[in-house]
């Protein structure tokens, strides 16, 4: 979706304005948003945060801060696999127990489930449609759903650098409709094939493309 | 509407087993505004507070483990890990190599990895090239070796800019490329995390590990800034 999430070449933004000693977290709540959706068995597929969190409306996301953002995704998708009601939220009372069954995260598992992450990579004998060195062009798409090819690299000209193996297709799977592994490559898009000539010669981008988003060029 | 779904709240929140707040806390942290539209709530720690209530009366997240997650991001798991890897870099020629070709695993050596850093690409800053780390579309970043990123590294400002004029928002970071210099900007798109390696600073030959990897910032680390060595007779 062409949402306001794919910022990649905006310009009216303002400046980068970093803060000096910033803490991890700017206020207690943003600490237990954090972990309450790494900690929830979400009856949902991984990375659905995320996608909840790009169907914000546009006035609504830019407002937001980004815990924000965390916290109004996570209480969508809880609604909306009905493991919690909107009463339930807005009222702060339970209303039911765990009815779905989910595992509850318990304080022992933390560092264990931390340290053992969840890869993307699969080890299938999916073949490569695409080669290091080979160029490639970005498909010019406008898909309504979640995608990871952003906006400003459609329909452009790029070379793939590094085969990063079988990967699970986040713009299929997030959405519910399967796993679709598939290649994702390193693909290296000079700066002036995606901003003109005024960009310098030097100068490029490098984006993170799966074989369903490139075609031969 | 507004008013009866705060008193709602702050009544549940105070008599509900477990939660650790009084009406007093709930009040002290609303913003002293009044909106009628409530499509989305806007006082982001009384929701919060209302949803780990329910959520723990539900039996679907234990608060230990919430604390014990908040300790993690907090105090265990940031940019020192990362810079470990660095000084090992630089004083391990043969770690250096195996960094460059196989992230994950060096970094695995120095037993850091896990979540958000379940696949890792090292990329190297040379007097010639440099490289600078975004993620446009959201805000993926290498948790098990930087932590959890910083405000800025999530703004629409960094996330817009990085890639259309990753020279000006270097120049913003006090940092002005020459213009031989190569700049390659890694895109974050997929679950491939990138972490850069800076260049040593001249000067620091005598230097050792544990002194070396007190001076990797974490900026040099995303790429916004470059390492510089301490000055001559100032304690690494």
């Amino acid at each position: 979706m062409n949402g306001v999430h794919d910022m990649g070449g905006m310009q009216d933004m303002g400046p980068v304005r970093p803060e000096k000693n910033e803490p991890v977290f700017h206020a207690a709540w943003e600490g237990r948003v954090f972990a309450m959706y790494w900690a929830i068995d979400g009856d949902w597929p991984g990375g659905s945060g995320r996608y909840q969190r790009e169907l914000i409306p546009p006035a609504e996301y830019l407002r937001m801060s980004y815990y924000e953002r965390w916290l109004t995704s996570l209480s969508e998708l809880l609604v909306k696999s009905g493991m919690v009601t909107r009463t339930e939220l807005e009222t702060g009372v339970a209303q039911g127990g765990n009815t779905k069954g989910r595992h509850m995260l318990r304080v022992d598992e933390v560092a264990a489930t931390i340290a053992a992450g969840e890869t993307s990579a699969r080890d299938l004998p999916v073949a490569a449609r695409f080669h290091e060195g080979q160029r490639v062009r970005a498909r010019n798409v406008n898909p309504m759903g979640h995608t990871r090819l952003p906006r400003y690299a459609r329909g452009k000209l790029g070379v793939i650098t590094r085969d990063h193996g079988a990967q699970v297709f986040n713009d299929s799977f997030v959405q519910g409709l399967g796993e679709k592994p598939q290649h994702l490559y390193s693909v290296r898009f000079a700066a002036r094939e995606l901003w003109g000539q005024e960009a310098a010669a030097t100068d490029s981008v490098y984006v993170d493309l799966w074989d369903d988003h490139l075609e031969a060029a | 509407m507004t008013t009866t779904r705060r008193d709602l709240l702050t009544a549940a929140l105070t008599t509900a087993a477990g939660a650790a707040v009084t009406a007093g806390q709930v009040r002290a942290e609303e913003p002293d505004h009044d909106h009628d539209h409530q499509a989305v709530p806007s006082d982001p720690a009384l929701r919060a507070k209302a949803l780990e209530s329910v959520l723990v009366a539900k039996g679907l997240v234990d608060r230990a483990a919430l604390d014990a997650l908040v300790d993690t991001y907090e105090h265990r798991i940031g940019p020192r890990n990362g810079a470990r890897v660095i000084a090992r870099a630089w004083v391990d020629r043969a770690y250096k190599q195996r960094l460059l070709k196989n992230a994950k695993a060096a970094i695995a050596e120095l037993g850091y990895g896990g979540v958000e850093g379940e696949q890792m690409v090292v990329v190297e800053n040379t007097a010639r090239i440099h490289n600078l780390v975004v993620c446009t579309l959201c805000s993926c970043y290498p948790w098990p070796v930087l932590g959890l990123p910083p405000v800025w590294y999530k703004s629409a400002a960094y996330r817009s800019r990085s890639v259309i004029d990753p020279r000006g928002v270097l120049r913003e970071f006090g940092l002005e490329l020459a213009a031989d210099v190569e700049v390659r900007v890694w895109d974050s798109t997929a679950e491939v995390r990138y972490l850069v390696l800076p260049e040593r600073p001249a000067g620091t030959e005598k230097l050792g590990e544990t002194e070396l990897a007190a001076l990797v910032t974490r900026d040099a680390m995303v790429g916004v800034s470059r390492i510089v060595a301490p000055r001559k007779g100032a304690q690494a």
